[in-house]
């Protein structure tokens, strides 16, 4: 039988590049979980995804309640995307998810970045979409260690073990 | 299960090395399972294991955003406590279940 070796996962990439809560607390936990077992961990924020190391608005994210099929209401109804569009639902469906998360221990954003930093792991912000934006690194949260280009990004990925996720 | 020889003990351990039983643990069994995952123990170690038996004890859940807020460690102190998988390590020289926490 041919002998097949294992690699294990030595260093993880993560990039994230939208705002609402699921695809950034996706990366964040994906990123903490990789950081706690361990493994080499880097996360790049780019496009929309920017919000979730911009200062400003990093508490703040939503979920969309329009388009968004795995909405429910609580108990487990349907959630009707006319009610969804309303002013202040998307506002309010979020703070009560956020709510929720806190519950169950799961550190807001800016927490979650610190704790991923306090255990050696690394955030980025991607030049590109910084421009876009108009945003300065002073915008971003201090964990943040550098706005890198896409180059950059992918010299950072050498050596076996090495996977980069898309969330 | 299988029984391991810690100390001079016999332990109960799962496959993982886990202890099974944490009323087996001693101060001398948390030095030897220490000493195999390259960690030596001081008196803050020492502290971080009291906290983490007793979370445990009390049959609360243990994750790293708890511990760096006991007031013994923070989060950065705790990785450089227990270098690599530091929930992992704490818990297995702890002699306390591998957590099963995410976060």
């Amino acid at each position: 039988m041919e002998k097949t070796e294992k690699i294990p996962l030595k260093k993880i990439l993560l990039i994230c590049s939208k705002a609402s809560i699921e695809d950034v607390y996706a990366a964040l936990v994906m990123g903490n979980g990789a950081v706690m077992e361990g493994i080499e961990t880097k996360l790049f924020f780019t496009f929309f995804g920017l919000d979730a190391i911009t200062k400003k608005t990093m508490n703040k994210l939503h979920t969309a309640t329009t388009g968004n099929p795995g909405m429910r209401m609580p108990g487990g109804l349907p959630f009707p995307t006319m009610l969804g569009g309303l002013p202040g639902v998307e506002a309010g469906v979020s703070a009560m998810m956020r709510k929720q998360m806190d519950a169950l221990d799961i550190p807001p954003v800016d927490e979650f970045l610190e704790l991923i930093t306090a255990g050696g792991g690394e955030i980025y912000a991607c030049k590109l979409a910084m421009d876009m934006f108009k945003l300065t690194k002073e915008d971003l949260h201090d964990e943040v260690k550098a706005v890198i280009t896409v180059g950059d990004l992918y010299e950072m990925c050498d050596g076996p073990g090495t996977q980069i996720v898309f969330t | 299960m299988s029984i391991k020889t810690i100390a001079g003990v016999d332990i109960n351990v799962n496959d993982e090395g886990y202890m099974e039983d944490a009323s087996q643990w001693t101060k001398e069994i948390a030095k030897e399972i220490a000493k195999e995952e390259g960690v030596e123990l001081s008196d803050k170690h020492f502290e971080v294991i009291e906290f983490v038996r007793g979370k445990v004890a009390a049959g609360e859940g243990l994750t790293i955003r708890g511990i760096g807020k006991s007031g013994v460690v923070n989060a950065k102190e705790f990785y450089a406590l227990f270098p690599g998988a530091p929930l992992k390590k704490a818990t297995k020289i702890s002699g306390v279940p591998k957590p099963t926490s995410c976060i």
